[in-house]
């Protein structure tokens, strides 16, 4: 394939007006030493219809979660995606644009940032949200950024370990900036310890952080961690699952003063990992701090309601070395993508879709203790679990090999998560073949 | 102007309903303990699913991409997006994976990732890639952390500045300072490229490296790129390619053979991917040979037959992002590769920059062009014939060019050049499209002369006029709040 709409006999006749001969002039610029002799080694260009066959090829290699019914979660959520989201982003207007620079010809996109901006903050109960960051793990790593970057000699970031262990590993690299000191806090029975966390706040803390439901699952109580970090000045930094936001205590009822998380569950599909969204939320007083694009309100010379970017004097490229961070392209598109999904579900469908997930949860914990397996850990949970087995590797091969994506594996257990896509029968096959009823 | 989702809709009009779980319905007050419960509701919309697809419907015609006309918007590179590759991309066998499945039940969606690893070395001349990070800037960010990282390993702890040339993109400054460098700014001199002296006077131990973009922001091949590598190099630092621009050489030339070190490439960009209104893209980072040990991990490796991940690697930064990477734009880059292989590619870039030099000469008789010479794949022009007597900027030649249909070009960047305009045509526009804005430009060029409030107060015919920039920042309302 090719998509140069120019044949070569225009190509010749632009050269011409230039005064040029052939292509190979226009980089007389570049010194031969430097240029691509052989061409480069790449299997050979495809048409359209080899391409597609290509592809699918590829796809059915693969078992996917349209194949079997899924359990893995661990941060990403196999959630049902109403068919006039994929319908509405396929709208040409929305993904072919860049960045919404010139509000004049971009209002419809920045109106639909400035609606996920609302949803965000009515979801968390926060005050103010961003445009959007890459995921969520990124996303809490820049609030971390921030909270050192906002307090004179405060570096230290306490967090539990009971946070996605991949989110620890973005703090670790961010932290290569010197900036910030991450103290890990070992959890306890699956849980934050949150007096162990207390007593490493002090002077120099910037932030204390705990997840709700944090990576196991179990519900983590901030409130005496709120007031601790709180009495000392620093900040309480929360990661949450947006989902469970329509029935948990939001971020901004505990206390928070930034809520981050994953937003893919809101809409996104699966894809490996990404593309997904970090979204940001922050109490008022830190929106001149908070990275990222914002949408703001404004009026133009008719006085008429209109949408632009905005506070940008907080950007890299206004301010340079000087920006509180480098971010520039965000996730737009799925940002888009979680408002459609959450206009399309709508305040109860939200709620009807936790309280299922939370349902199916409380049925397969019975199930599996009933099939005689023991929950890892003893806490309340919302819609993920740890159930002990003695080979997790070996449990998964065994779901797998009777038709059932399992779950993520921990040392001496099998993280499992359940959507409002599992059914009861699912959850009944699940437990009768880790409980040993069913073999290959 | 549209009303906002919150104006529309009554209570109990959404439609959407689970099936029944053939199970009692729990209740929350007494599954869990009060203290984790939520007490405010969320207050979300309310509308019936036909309501909620005409008000994003009607967003979209408030939109404009590259699907709607030419969009010259520089150092974007706004390619057409090809559309069978929103269509893989939607493959369930693709779409449908979770990112914590055991590698045997991923082995097509592995293939992709390694055969990408794989090309994007070969097209830039480095020894391997990571996919991960999500933007150029993210990738920038991984670059500079390898760099860090690299040094320390070094036992180097005296290398805390970063050097970056005065034209380049704000995110080199704003990424070594978010790795905790010192930016010290090299100079461009009147060619429009890096000033080797200045370089030179600035360059010593504390040096940890130079980010440099080529063809650098002005469109302009840093000829003396070779020179340059071994000052950074003699002196012990590693030298940074921010792969924006890579359209203007790719084919044709490879940051690898030119000395660099470190890489980013934005398959946004150069690898037609859609920008979404501002992402997802993709920024994936290719280092030379000393410094793969640093790259994030996972790395897919292929052992034998089968794809898998590699976790095993000590000395690595660690992890910049959840996961992977965005393998649904990843995947659309590779089946970007996989139709037009090496030759196309070489194709791409020389249309690129042919496009940009024909837009060069026709519009040098009514633009003032600062550094008027072989350019890559865009070049600049600034409103110094227009300025006077009439006051006219760059910014109302952007707002006027709305009027005539078009997305304006970059205004005001680079900031070496005032009143800068960066335009960047792609290879993907005809000579027949190209043809029709530089006479739109001469007309405006022609409007500035004889009737100049048509450019003051545009745009005239957009859905909005001139929005009130200050009044949003100084008084700013971020969201919607019911009345």
């Amino acid at each position: 394939m090719k998509y140069i709409p120019n044949p070569p006999w225009v190509a010749k006749d632009m050269l011409k007006t230039m005064g040029l001969n052939s292509l190979d002039d226009l980089f007389s610029d570049i010194k031969d030493d430097l240029k691509i002799k052989e061409g480069l080694t790449l299997p050979p260009a495809m048409g359209e219809m080899e391409l597609r066959s290509c592809m699918k090829d590829l796809a059915l290699r693969n078992i996917s979660t349209e194949d079997y019914p899924c359990f893995l979660g661990a941060g990403a959520y196999d959630r049902y995606i109403p068919a006039a989201v994929d319908q509405l982003l396929l709208r040409s207007e929305f993904y072919t644009a860049y960045t919404p620079y010139q509000p004049e010809i971009s209002q419809g996109i920045l109106q639909s940032i400035f609606e996920y901006q609302t949803m965000i903050c009515k979801l968390t109960g926060m005050d103010v949200s961003n445009a959007s960051m890459y995921d969520g793990g990124s996303a809490l790593a820049e609030a971390c950024n921030l909270a050192c970057n906002s307090g004179k000699e405060r570096r230290k970031i306490i967090i539990s370990d009971t946070v996605h262990p991949e989110y620890l590993e973005i703090l670790k690299a961010y932290s290569l900036s010197g900036r910030m000191e991450v103290v890990l806090v070992p959890g306890r029975e699956g849980a934050a310890d949150i007096d162990a966390m207390v007593a490493e706040i002090d002077n120099q803390t910037a932030a204390a952080i705990i997840q709700q439901p944090n990576f196991f699952g179990v519900l983590e109580n901030g409130e005496k961690l709120e007031q601790a970090v709180h009495a000392h000045k620093g900040m309480f930094i929360m990661a949450v699952e947006p989902v469970s936001l329509a029935l948990l205590k939001s971020p901004g009822e505990w206390g928070a003063d930034i809520a981050v998380g994953e937003g893919q569950p809101l809409g996104c599909s699966l894809s490996l990992g990404g593309p997904y969204l970090g979204f940001f939320a922050a109490r008022r007083d830190l929106m001149r701090k908070i990275p990222g694009r914002i949408v703001g309100q404004t009026t133009d010379l008719d006085g008429k309601r209109s949408y632009v970017l905005t506070l940008q004097a907080r950007e890299q490229h206004i301010r340079r070395e000087k920006a509180g961070s480098n971010i520039c392209s965000n996730e737009a598109l799925c940002a888009l993508a979680a408002s459609m999904y959450l206009a399309f579900v709508g305040e109860e469908g939200l709620k009807e879709i936790a309280l299922r997930s939370h349902q199916l949860a409380l049925y397969a914990g019975k199930q599996v203790e009933e099939a005689g397996l023991e929950l890892k850990y003893q806490q309340p949970y919302f819609m993920e679990f740890a159930v002990k087995v003695s080979d997790p590797a070996a449990a998964n091969q065994k779901l797998l090999a009777n038709g059932i994506i399992g779950g993520y594996q921990l040392e001496d257990a099998l993280l499992l998560a359940f959507t409002e896509k599992r059914s009861r029968a699912e959850i009944d096959h699940l437990a009768a073949v880790l409980g040993g009823k069913m073999d290959e | 102007m549209s009303k906002l989702i919150f104006e529309k809709g009554v209570k109990g009009s959404n439609s959407f309903r689970l099936p029944s779980a053939g199970l009692p319905q729990p209740d929350i007050n007494h599954t869990l303990p009060p203290i984790f419960l939520r007490h405010k509701d969320t207050d979300l919309p309310q509308l019936s699913e036909v309501e909620a697809v005409r008000h994003f419907t009607e967003l979209s015609k408030l939109a404009y991409g590259v699907d709607n006309g030419f969009y010259p918007l520089g150092s974007c590179t706004m390619k057409y997006s090809p559309k069978i590759n929103e269509w893989a991309a939607r493959l369930p066998g693709l779409a449908a994976l979770h990112p914590y499945q055991v590698p045997e039940t991923i082995q097509g969606a592995l293939q992709i990732y390694y055969e990408m690893q794989e090309f994007l070395a070969e097209i830039t001349g480095m020894d391997g890639f990571t996919l991960q990070p999500a933007a150029g800037a993210h990738g920038e960010m991984v670059g500079v952390m390898i760099i860090k990282a690299y040094h320390l390993y070094q036992g180097d702890r005296e290398r805390t500045k970063m050097m970056v040339p005065d034209s380049a993109h704000g995110t080199n400054p704003a990424t070594a300072n978010m790795i905790g460098f010192d930016v010290i700014e090299v100079k461009s001199n009147q060619r429009g490229l890096v000033d080797l002296d200045d370089l030179k006077s600035k360059m010593n131990k504390e040096v940890a490296g130079l980010m440099l973009t080529n063809p650098n922001t002005l469109g302009l091949f840093e000829e003396e790129i070779q020179d340059i590598a071994a000052v950074v190099h003699e002196a012990g630092g590693l030298l940074y390619y921010d792969g924006a621009n890579l359209n203007g050489v790719i084919g044709v030339a490879r940051p690898g053979d030119m000395g660099f070190d470190v890489i980013h490439v934005n398959l946004h960009k150069t690898f037609s991917t859609p920008h979404g209104g501002g992402g997802p893209g993709a920024g994936p980072v290719g280092v030379k040979e000393h410094l793969l040990p640093f790259l994030p991990k996972p790395l897919v490796v292929k052992e034998g037959e089968l794809y898998n991940f590699d976790y095993d690697r000590p000395l690595s930064i660690g992890k910049a992002r959840n996961f992977y990477g965005n393998f649904g734009v990843i995947l659309k880059a590779y089946a970007y590769i996989k139709a037009l292989g090496g030759e196309g590619l070489k194709d791409a870039c020389q249309n690129a920059v042919l496009n940009a030099n024909y837009m060069r000469h026709q519009l040098r008789d009514d633009y003032n062009i600062p550094l008027d010479r072989l350019c890559k794949h865009e070049f600049i022009i600034n409103s110094k014939k227009q300025a006077d007597p009439h006051g006219i900027s760059t910014m109302d030649i952007a707002k006027r060019l709305i009027d005539y249909g078009y997305h304006p070009p970059t205004v005001y960047f680079p900031l070496i050049i005032s009143e800068a305009m960066m335009i960047e045509p792609t290879e993907t526009e005809s000579k027949e499209r190209l043809d029709d804005f530089i006479a739109a430009m001469k007309i405006i060029a022609k409007e500035a002369k004889e009737a100049p409030e048509l450019l003051l107060d545009a745009p005239h015919n957009a859905v909005i006029r001139r929005v009130d920039e200050v009044k949003a920042a100084r008084k700013p309302v971020v969201k919607w709040e019911a009345p």
